[in-house]
Parts: C-alpha cells; sequence; structure tokens
C-alpha cells in the first residue's frame, strides 16, 4: 500500500517534470502567492513577538503620561533614585531616545542614550561584530550601531553618522538576540541629553527590571502612583504592552496585512485546482487507459491529488525559502513614534507556510481527484479515441 | 472437452441514449478455449467493441452470464471487476494509447506501480518483456519517437507485462502499415501458441483474422450462423 502511494507519488512527480513549461507556469503564482503569504506571516509573528507580554517578561517601561513620541515624553533624570526605592524593582535604566521620524516609516534612525556603564545590563545579548566596546566608552560621541541600520545605511566602523541633528562616531557594529537592537545607535546618555538640546537630567523613559515576573502589575501601579501627582505623572507598562499601545497605528496596518496573506492563500489554490482541472481534462483517456491496466479509483484519486500535494509543496517551498531570504536580505524594519519593529522571519514562519502550501496543494487536488476517479472507462475510450 | 477459458450465456448489453434503448449485444452464447486466438469480425455497430470490454472486464452484462477462468464477472462490483483485471486481462488498443510523457520502459512498468515488487523485480520484469516484443534497444524512447509498430509492441509489452492469461485486443493493426501489422500478428500468434495467452482480436481486416484460430462474425448483436470456422 505505501510502496504503491510512493510509486504514484513518483508518476505524478515525473509527469510535472515533463510537463515543464505548464508546470514552471503554476509554480511561478503558487510562489508569488506563498512568498505574499510568508511575507505577511512574518510581519504577524514579529508584531506578536514584540506586543505579546509573556510570562517571563520582567521589564517595565515608564514613560510620560499621555505622551506618545519621544520628542514630548520628558521625565527628570532623578527620578531614578525614587523608582529604585519602590518594592520589588531590581534595577532602573534612565534612556534618552531621539528620532529622525515619529510617525510610521521604513527608515527610522532611533538614538539610544543609556548610561555606559549600564549598556550590558540594559542590552544584555548585544555582541560585538567589528569596532572597540572600549573606544566606544572612551569617546563621548561614539555610537554602537545596530547590524541593520549599519547596513541600510552603508557606516563601517569610523565613519561620521548625522541623524535628527546628532552627529556621532560609529565606534563599532552590533548584532542582538533582540531585533530592536540591531534597528538602533547606542550612544552615551549625557552626549545625546546636550546633543538632542533637552539639556542634562531630562530623559525620555526609565527601563525598570522587575525581581519577579509575578510583581509586575504591583510595581508598575506603585510608581505611577508615587508620581501621580508630581508635576511629571508617569504611565508604566511591560515593554511589550508599552510597544503595543504606543503604535497603535503600526499595529493596525499590519493586522490589516492579513487579508492580504489569506487573498494570496485563495489565489494559490483557485490556481492549483484550476490546473489540475485542466489537466484532469486533458488525461481523461490516460486515466481510463490506466483504469483498464486495473488501477482502481483510489489510485487514480491518488495520482491526480499527488500532481496539486507536489505542486503545492514545491510552490510553497520556493515562496517561502524566497521570502526568508528576501526578508532577511533587506532587513525590513519599520518605526513608529520611536520604537522599531524588525521583520526576521523565524521557524514558526517557515513551518506555517509548508504547511498551509501542503494544504493547499491537497484541497485545490480533492474536486478534480474525485472527478477523475468516477469516470467510466467505455464512455472515456469512446469519447476520447 | 475441458471447461472453456471464456465462457458466455445469453450474454446482453443493453444501454439508454436518450429516449430510447440500445442493444448492442443479445443473448450471446460462446466458449472459448485456454490458449486459443479469437478473431471477432463484423460491420461497424455489430456489437464487437462491446462484447470485447465485457471481456476484458471493462463493462457489465446486462443479462445473461459471462465466465472467464472460473470467474462470474456479471456479478462483481467495479471494485472486485478493477481487481480481477488487473490480474486477468492485458487490453491492446487500436491507437495504442501509451502515455506520451513517458518512455517505453515507464509505460510498461505502469501495470507494475501497484504491486508489491521491489524496484529490481518491477525493472527485471520491464526489460524482459520489452526484449520479448523486440523493443529492448528503445527502451529510454518516447512514444513519439517510435513508429506506429513499435508503439504498438510497447502496448503488447504493457499488455503483458503483468502476465494476464487473457489478452483482448481492438483492431491492434487497423492503425498500421502492412508490414508492421504482420509483425504485430505475428507476435500475438506467438503469444498465444509459445506462452499460452488466450486473445480475443476484434478485427475489420481479413487478412488479420486469417492469422486467428477461429473466426466468428457478429452482426447486429448476435454470432452469424454458419461463419465459424474451426480451430486449425
Amino acid at each position: 500500500m505505501i510502496r504503491s502511494a510512493w510509486n504514484l507519488l513518483a508518476l505524478a512527480g515525473t509527469q510535472l517534470v515533463r510537463h515543464r513549461m505548464r508546470t514552471l507556469l503554476t509554480l511561478s503564482g503558487v510562489v508569488t502567492g506563498m512568498f505574499l503569504f510568508a511575507t505577511v506571516e512574518t510581519l504577524q509573528t514579529s508584531l506578536s513577538r514584540a506586543t505579546k507580554v509573556e510570562a517571563g517578561d520582567t521589564t517595565l517601561v515608564v514613560y510620560r503620561e499621555n505622551r506618545f513620541c519621544p520628542a514630548t515624553s520628558r521625565l527628570p533624570e532623578h527620578y531614578v533614585d525614587e523608582i529604585k526605592q519602590v518594592e520589588g524593582v531590581a534595577e532602573v535604566i534612565p534612556i534618552q531616545i531621539v528620532v529622525n521620524n515619529c510617525g510610521a516609516s521604513l527608515d527610522v534612525v532611533a538614538f539610544r542614550g543609556v548610561p555606559p556603564e549600564t549598556l550590558k545590563r540594559f542590552a544584555p545579548s548585544i555582541e560585538l561584530l567589528s569596532g572597540s566596546i572600549d573606544e566606544w566608552k572612551q569617546r563621548s560621541d561614539a555610537a554602537l550601531l545596530g547590524k541593520n541600520l549599519a547596513k541600510r545605511r552603508g557606516l563601517q566602523v569610523g565613519d561620521k553618522f548625522d541623524a535628527a541633528g546628532v552627529t556621532v562616531h560609529v565606534a563599532g557594529i552590533i548584532q542582538s538576540d533582540g531585533p530592536q537592537d540591531e534597528n538602533v545607535a547606542y550612544v552615551h546618555l549625557p552626549f545625546l541629553q546636550q546633543a538632542s538640546r533637552v539639556g542634562l537630567g531630562v530623559v525620555t523613559q526609565f527601563n525598570v527590571k522587575v525581581a519577579s515576573a509575578e510583581e509586575l502589575d504591583s510595581v508598575a501601579e506603585a510608581i505611577d502612583t508615587r508620581f501621580a501627582t508630581d508635576s511629571h505623572p508617569t504611565d508604566t507598562r511591560p515593554e511589550k504592552a508599552f510597544f503595543a499601545q504606543t503604535a497603535t497605528e503600526l499595529v493596525e496596518l499590519i493586522g490589516f496585512t492579513r487579508w492580504l496573506g489569506l487573498a494570496a492563500v485563495i489565489a494559490v489554490m483557485g490556481l492549483v485546482a484550476n490546473t489540475i482541472l485542466l489537466t484532469v481534462r486533458a488525461r481523461v483517456s490516460d486515466h481510463a487507459v490506466m483504469m483498464t491496466l486495473g488501477y482502481p479509483d483510489s489510485a487514480i484519486g491518488w495520482l491526480v491529488l499527488a500532481e496539486g500535494l507536489l505542486l503545492g509543496l514545491a510552490g510553497g517551498a520556493l515562496g517561502v525559502g524566497v521570502a526568508v531570504g528576501f526578508l532577511q536580505w533587506q532587513s525590513i524594519t519599520v518605526g513608529n513614534e520611536g520604537l522599531t519593529l524588525a521583520f526576521l522571519p523565524d521557524a514558526q514562519v517557515l513551518w506555517r507556510g509548508m504547511g498551509v502550501a501542503l494544504i493547499l496543494g491537497l484541497a485545490a487536488g480533492l474536486y478534480p481527484a474525485w472527478v477523475a476517479s468516477r469516470q467510466s472507462i467505455v464512455k472515456s475510450l469512446r469519447d476520447n479515441g | 472437452m475441458s471447461t472453456p477459458f471464456i465462457e458466455c450465456r445469453k450474454l446482453t448489453k443493453r444501454y439508454r441514449k436518450g429516449p430510447n434503448v440500445v442493444t448492442p449485444l443479445e443473448a450471446l452464447d460462446l466458449e472459448v478455449a485456454t490458449a486459443e486466438f479469437l478473431a471477432l469480425m463484423g460491420p461497424s455497430g455489430s456489437g464487437k467493441t462491446t462484447l470485447l470490454n465485457l471481456l476484458a472486464g471493462v463493462d457489465s452484462p446486462s443479462d445473461g452470464q459471462l465466465l472467464i477462468h472460473g470467474t462470474d464477472l456479471s456479478h462483481l462490483s467495479r471494485s472486485e471487476l478493477t481487481r480481477w483485471r488487473a490480474e486477468n486481462v492485458g487490453y491492446i488498443f487500436q491507437l495504442y494509447h501509451l502515455m506520451p510523457v513517458l518512455t517505453a520502459f515507464e509505460n510498461v512498468e505502469l501495470p507494475l506501480l501497484l504491486r508489491p515488487l521491489s524496484r529490481k523485480e518491477r525493472h527485471a520484469r520491464v526489460e524482459s518483456v520489452l526484449n520479448l516484443v523486440g523493443l529492448g534497444d528503445r527502451m529510454d524512447h518516447r512514444p513519439n519517437e517510435l513508429s506506429g509498430g513499435q508503439e504498438q509492441r510497447v502496448a503488447i509489452a504493457r499488455a503483458l507485462v503483468a502476465d494476464p492469461p487473457l489478452l483482448v485486443a481492438d483492431e491492434p493493426t487497423g492503425d498500421l502499415d502492412r508490414e508492421s501489422a504482420t509483425a504485430i500478428l505475428d507476435l500475438l500468434h506467438r503469444l498465444s501458441r509459445e506462452h499460452g495467452k488466450t486473445i480475443v482480436m476484434v478485427t475489420h481486416d481479413p487478412r488479420a483474422a486469417a492469422v486467428a484460430d477461429r473466426q466468428l462474425h457478429l452482426e447486429k448483436g448476435r454470432l452469424v450462423k454458419g461463419e465459424e470456422v474451426p480451430t486449425t
């Protein structure tokens, strides 16, 4: 049984290979559709990764209440000491953020000013690709650039770099497990405060590490309560929830692309189904001959289904592969309100794409397979010579 | 006399065509011996191909009994008939009906793909049967690279490869030139004589029919009396 199914799968593959032009034309459509699907899936999963709070998350962001852009969120740096006193707080890092564009953009440059000695604690997963951390620590206008930003702007160690009115010296290129780190420039906090003219002692936000994930909500509430009557009230949220609320427009925009993905999937299914149905009609006498040779209805059905399956799988693998390669190569990042979202495909996108392609191929072949397996031998041979 | 290989008793086929009922075959009685080579002749519409389809198990009789090699085909379901065909019949078509994208080897291999045979066993069988029909040197050719006679020999190899005891041929030389037709008829004769195959062949050509052991004439769905030629 398994041997027969395998033999028929191989026969279906032979037919596809030998009908080269038809197969290539169909595949090009499937590849395009699956490319679109995988790209949309990457947008969705990247957004989900950036906005869904997980059980182990321990980072809070303290922002100025009712402010949504780094340019307008201004908090006194001395809040650091008061936040440190809140029960459950493990660490507080003051951060100044300067962006070249607060709206949604594909080329956002975000400077993050952090106290130099806290960099490793703030972004523990960063890894130096080129340049020197020591040089960065010693030179006040030095910047560590995420590799995507460096690639997008064509920057190397030693270059001068200017954006949003801030000029920096590239001291190193970094990569990180956190996609956001690969799209920012880390600079010294005092330098950025002065270069951006907000002045010393003013920061955009505080990143707060909480001792345990269970205390996230209670610590956030305690911080906001502490500053509620102050001249600079705060709004404290988990880092990912902060992203979800702040970049609402981006979230809505990317949410809409789900429909594009669905349309791509339906288009692929229609294309494969149409190709297989035309093939079945062209092969009426071939199938009748095979039935005469002793092929049961189920074998004819499987042969047709197998063609759909192979077209779906091959097109899916190519489409998803091209999408993954394209997104890796392009390092596409969207920024909004100073936050950046990197669209990086992961294994989940790969497997989901292949799964969808497999199901589509099978679903597209179902009706043609049923038609092929129900034909009458005598009528088919009489009507088709 | 030993049990006949094929036994038809009042075999009838009727089907509906618009408002009319057509009866291409009516109450036909026929016996064919094992390893006999029978030629069926008759004008168009006489029921030859209908009878051939019934004998091959690709169609079912409306009435009567059809026993082949001890199996009553008249009571088999569609799936049972399929299984029976795979084991017992090789069908040779007038227009060969080879799959154009497959090589001669792959066309002949088709009936074996559903059998529990290893790749090596399948290949040995296909090579052996292609050598038998004289096409050992054309295995990798596609149908469009073969002559009509060679295509028909590939079709015969395909009908033979599962080693069925019964071969049915629907005007196997109808599309061939004289020389190729003679070669095909010699081959069929050899298969009957040397390999013990029972062969039923439909033909319009008296010279082709003359190669068979016996010729029967059909007219309006019935055997014409007095036309039967005894086995030589």
